[in-house]
């Protein structure tokens, strides 16, 4: 069949589009520019700067299969770097890669991989695709150490019909790279991307910062009562949950302190002691549902940040999100996802509220 | 079979371009070396000199080789502009507007055409001015009223460069031929009127010295240095003898069915359509429907056409020329179709099935 490939340039979706070619599909290579990769740093490994386009175009050559860049650099400005200014802004902590995925990648893609007559889509993620009865079911992947499922929760069902990702059976990714070996691509040894694609090395306040300067300057780091313990730089440095960048506050009358609130208004920082910062309920906003709509509460395991344990819990739907009832307290942070399972399928997720 | 509609990419090679490379490649010597291989080497060099000065009313010692059109119209900036106001058309080629970047910008109308009030205002401002327009637009294929910019440079004093890139070689029904005289120089490439890649010239409109970029070993009487590329240089005269024998009628002809085509579709054709254009070019806007996703389309569908502008990572932006004339959001809509100098019939209806099928199934869903 005609098959649209997502190619990033990196190892993954290179060897997505080889095996598709291998089995005999009419394999189409297509890669987003998202960002102007003169005005982000050189930084080898990110997605889709400059030199990950020559890649997939390299490899797309190798293959003997079309390849075309294709100009998402405004849609992503719009829909993914700045709703994650926005969204620090407003004293949370954001997932650009879901929005990503959600609109430039599931939507936009989508929707030309249509319109060039393919039958499917497949990108190089690691989560398997289960055909269930009638419709198809989103899986954690073989290898847990690469699962993306967590950022992928956000696909509609209709997009997951359409997908596929090969490498979610893929034991490992030594696996992958042997396999983009034995196929003579030349980005087989390249190194994984990390982090945020569009932010350089890590700094993603400075780019918070010149997108939405107001997050930009001082504030108070205070306890629960108000009382002023010390200054902070800007807000888009510091997620709840987390004790990072507290300096001296980090420990005060012999307990570890954590970052309870972010008040984007007052420029506040609430922060106070650990153990008492737990929570057991809190509120999901624009939930997609990968199972029937839920009528009554549901008992599954849900995931609050990107590298975390699951952690059992009731999820109940409410009229415009879901709640969450934790059977043991966490510190969920506000803007993080929240992904429901049961046992390695996805059942849905949210947003998580403050 | 892919059906190749991108001539103004680049062209179709000419049998006979390619005869006179293989005859000029067989030649060991240097063009600029004094023993027999050497002199054998230039005569062949100096006679592609003649036949492409005879065809701008110059003589060879006015025609200057480069490797292509970007260096010749990069040249023709270095020399002539330095010290004078740029005054640069705003749909000019890449290749112009980025040799200079401190250059006042000429409006076009919305017909793609040069604003002549504009220009003729800006001449009056005064100083020594370098005007730089292009005879036949790349993506559109409009030409601008060359005769005209002429007489208003000479009327105030102003140098003219013309980038003849694309007119070079074909003939637009009713327009007087292009020459070289009145102008200061005029670029052409070789590879567009259906010679290799690899060479191009700058015809100066009368015989003087040219403050070289490459300096080197003083070829071309010291005003581009390098040994020049005697094989596509020899192409590129045999590709404009052929292009200027070439009845280009039918060709406008296969053109003009394309355009009706496309405008029974619902498609726009960029600029109107009432202006002279060349023979080969058109330009189609094909409202919703971003350009990338035509050629896409196309392209799977085997037909080779182009947006006229994708960069070098092969990215396709909104076109700097469509937004000169004032489109929007269409300016990232058109597409370009050019056709080589050989198209057929046959392979254009084979292009309006497909753009039908492309502009039934896309435009309807943009609407």
């Amino acid at each position: 069949m005609r098959i649209l490939v997502a190619m990033s340039g990196g190892v993954d979706s290179s060897v997505v589009a080889a095996t598709l070619k291998q089995e005999g599909h009419e394999v189409i290579g297509a890669t987003l520019q998202l960002y102007d990769h003169g005005q982000a740093v050189s930084k080898p490994g990110a997605c889709c700067a400059g030199r990950d386009i020559l890649d997939a175009r390299a490899v797309a050559d190798r293959l003997d299969i079309p390849h075309y860049v294709i100009d998402a650099e405004e849609r992503f400005r719009s829909s993914v770097m700045a709703s994650f200014a926005d969204s620090y802004a407003r004293g949370e902590t954001p997932v650009p890669c879901v929005a990503c995925n959600q609109g430039v990648k599931f939507t936009d893609l989508l929707s030309m991989a249509r319109d060039l007559g393919c039958e499917a889509m497949a990108t190089g993620h690691y989560v398997r695709r289960v055909e269930g009865e009638g419709r198809a079911e989103l899986h954690r992947p073989a290898d847990l150490s690469r699962d993306q499922s967590w950022f992928l929760f956000a696909t509609t069902q209709d997009q997951l019909d359409y997908l596929r990702f090969p490498l979610g059976d893929m034991p490992n990714k030594e696996a992958v790279r042997q396999k983009a070996q034995e196929f003579g691509l030349a980005i087989a040894a390249k190194p994984d991307s990390q982090d945020i694609c569009f932010v350089p090395s890590g700094t993603y306040a400075s780019v918070v910062e010149k997108l939405r300067p107001e997050t930009n300057g001082a504030g108070e780091i205070v306890d629960e009562t108000g009382r002023v313990l010390g200054q902070h730089e800007g807000i888009a440095r510091y997620t709840v949950g987390q004790s990072k960048r507290l300096g001296d506050i980090h420990t005060k009358d012999g307990r570890r302190q954590i970052v309870k609130r972010i008040d984007a208004t007052t420029r506040r920082i609430i922060v106070g002691p650990k153990e008492s910062a737990g929570r057991i309920e809190f509120a999901l906003r624009d939930m997609n549902w990968l199972i029937e709509p839920l009528l009554e509460g549901v008992r599954c395991h849900v995931q609050i940040r990107a590298r975390e344990v699951s952690r059992e819990a009731w999820v109940y739907p409410l009229a415009d999100g879901a709640k969450v009832v934790l059977d043991e307290p966490a510190m969920p942070a506000p803007g993080q996802a929240c992904v429901l399972y049961q046992g390695s399928r996805v059942l849905g997720g949210g947003f998580i509220l403050s | 079979m892919t059906v190749y509609l991108d001539a103004n990419a680049t062209e179709i090679l000419r049998d006979g371009a390619m005869a006179a490379m293989l005859d000029a490649v067989r030649l060991t010597g240097n063009p600029s070396s004094v023993h027999g291989p050497g002199r054998e080497a230039r005569r062949l060099l100096e006679a592609a000199r003649e036949t492409i000065g005879r065809f701008w009313n110059a003589g060879p010692e006015q025609v200057v080789f480069t490797s292509g059109g970007t260096e010749a119209n990069a040249l023709a900036i270095h020399a002539f502009g330095e010290g004078r106001r740029l005054l640069i058309g705003a749909t000019e080629h890449d290749a112009v507007r980025m040799a200079s970047p401190d250059h006042e910008v000429l409006p076009v109308l919305s017909d793609g055409s040069l604003c002549l009030q504009a220009l003729e205002t800006a001449l009056q401002r005064g100083g020594p001015a370098l005007v730089c327009a292009m005879a036949a637009n790349n993506e559109t294929g409009i030409l601008h009223p060359i005769e005209t910019v002429r007489m208003l440079c000479t009327r105030y004093g102003a140098l003219l460069h013309v980038d003849a890139v694309q007119l070079a070689g074909r003939h637009v029904e009713g327009e007087a031929r292009l020459t070289v005289e009145g102008l200061t120089s005029l670029a052409i490439s070789g590879h567009k009127a259906g010679g290799i890649k690899g060479a191009g010239a700058l015809v100066l409109g009368a015989e003087g010295h040219v403050a070289p970029m490459l300096r080197g070993g003083g070829q071309e009487r010291g005003r581009r240095g390098g040994t020049q590329a005697l094989p596509a240089i020899a192409s590129m005269a045999a590709a404009f003898e052929l292009a200027a024998a070439q009845d280009w009628a039918p060709i406008a002809a296969l053109r003009d069915r394309v355009d009706e085509a496309a405008l029974s579709c619902g498609a726009i054709i960029t600029g109107g359509g009432d202006r002279p254009r060349l023979p080969n070019t058109t330009s189609l806007i094909l409202h919703g429907v971003s350009a990338q996703t035509q050629l896409m389309m196309l392209d799977l569908a085997g037909y080779a056409v182009s947006t006229g502008s994708a960069c070098s990572s092969g990215k396709v932006t909104a076109s700097h020329v469509l937004q000169a004339m004032g489109l929007d959001d269409d300016a990232a809509c058109a597409i370009r179709v050019s056709l080589p100098w050989n198209a057929t019939e046959s392979q254009i209806d084979g292009f309006i099935l497909a753009y039908r099928d492309m502009a039934g199934r896309l435009g309807k869903k943009a609407a």
